[in-house]
């Protein structure tokens, strides 16, 4: 058991990484990666979702959605449980975080429409073995998966504001380039095996 | 009615000049036939949503608008993920997860917000069709270059490259290949003398 929850949380980090190998989250990868500081907030933001998604999801699929028979409703159950959760922490980060609240600003509300985070709820019910602990573990890693990629990226664009690019380069072109390399050195892990 | 239309391709391309969408063009771009499918349920979904959106904008509450358009985009994503499976279950198969994470394109929610909440049925359906086609093009761009380049076809067919670069097809040419198309348009428009993206 404890095995395949690592073997589960090393391959969501490391060889199945959710931005740089499965194209999952894009969106805030390339919008929040300016400072450190606020891609490491938005990088928790998204692990807390994740997780909790991760749980929610998989209560709705196995205790309403498969007992009525009604499976083709997911996508729209998943996405409204989503925007509800995300409602959520806004509100709970407003209330004790503010300063958090305020650096995240516009990209709180749409962490609802972050492929991420219905991503690893469509992923993990698309996988026969995971029970609850295991959707709960991959929600988690994959978020941990996101914040790594995420930090790290904005590390890179930090040092780039300073080099000397291109005029046409400069911005979102470059920024693609450096995220290019990032993904090369991640396919290093891609071909472990972790015992699964 | 002519400019709304065009305005989607050109000026405010959603890939090319406001950069939103981001992951399916970066996830299914490795073959033409992916780039295009997605490209068209995409737009299906964007005209079908701009259509019903502006038709109840008098009657959605501002306050829950958010959510219904949420729900009406995903009644719409679900229609076309269940026609994908029935009549063409290989790009099904290809697009896999991408096409219910439709839901969550930006491009179909900003322009929700921005234009069908605002203007009437026909404007928003030309502005849905335009804003796809741009959404179509940029993609069917970005995975010819990398199916050509890496895996040495387009549309399946050989064009003659003996040793394809493999890593284009990979993640990291996904990257690679919207970077430097970027930059090329940078550098035409600095040419041309207009402003930047």
């Amino acid at each position: 058991m404890i095995a395949k929850l690592v073997a589960i949380s090393l391959t969501a980090i490391l060889a199945q990484n959710f931005v740089l190998v499965k194209f999952l989250g894009i969106c805030p990868f390339l919008g929040v990666s300016k400072k450190v500081d606020t891609a490491l907030g938005m990088g928790m933001a998204v692990t807390f979702v994740m997780t909790l998604a991760s749980m929610m999801t998989y209560f709705c699929q196995n205790l309403i959605l498969v007992p009525l028979g009604i499976e083709y409703m997911q996508t729209i159950a998943f996405i409204v449980i989503i925007a509800a959760l995300v409602q959520f922490v806004e509100m709970f980060l407003q209330k004790y975080i503010p300063s958090l609240y305020s650096a995240l600003g516009i990209y709180l509300p749409l962490i609802t429409t972050n492929c991420a985070v219905l991503g690893v709820a469509l992923l993990n019910i698309q996988e026969p073995t995971y029970g609850l602990i295991e959707c709960l573990v991959n929600g988690f890693a994959s978020g941990l998966g996101f914040l790594l990629a995420i930090v790290l990226f904005a590390g890179v664009r930090e040092r780039l504001e300073s080099s000397d690019i291109p005029e046409s380069f400069r911005g979102f072109p470059i920024a693609l380039v450096s995220a290019s390399l990032l993904a090369l050195a991640f396919m290093g892990f891609s071909n472990m095996q972790f015992g699964l | 009615m002519w400019k709304t239309f065009k305005n989607g391709i050109f000026d405010e391309n959603p890939t090319f000049v406001q950069l939103i969408g981001m992951c399916p063009t970066l996830a299914v771009t490795t073959a033409l036939s992916n780039g295009i499918g997605m490209g068209l349920s995409a737009t299906a979904v964007l005209v079908m949503s701009n259509i019903v959106i502006s038709l109840l904008r008098r009657l959605i509450p501002s306050k829950v608008r958010i959510a219904a358009y949420v729900a009406i985009i995903a009644t719409f994503v679900t229609m076309i993920d269940m026609l994908l499976q029935a009549y063409v279950p290989a790009l099904s198969e290809s697009l896999g997860i991408f096409i219910p994470l439709i839901v969550v394109n930006c491009i179909i929610l900003a322009r929700a917000e921005a234009f069908a909440s605002k203007n009437g049925v026909v404007k928003s359906a030309l502005d849905g069709l335009g804003m796809g086609l741009g959404f179509t093009i940029a993609l069917s761009l970005i995975s010819a270059v990398r199916e050509i380049l890496g895996n040495g076809t387009i549309l399946g067919h050989s064009v003659g490259i003996s040793t394809p670069a493999i890593v284009m097809i990979l993640p990291p040419g996904g990257f690679l290949t919207l970077g430097l198309i970027l930059g090329i348009i940078n550098v035409i428009r600095a040419k041309k003398g207009g402003k930047k993206a």
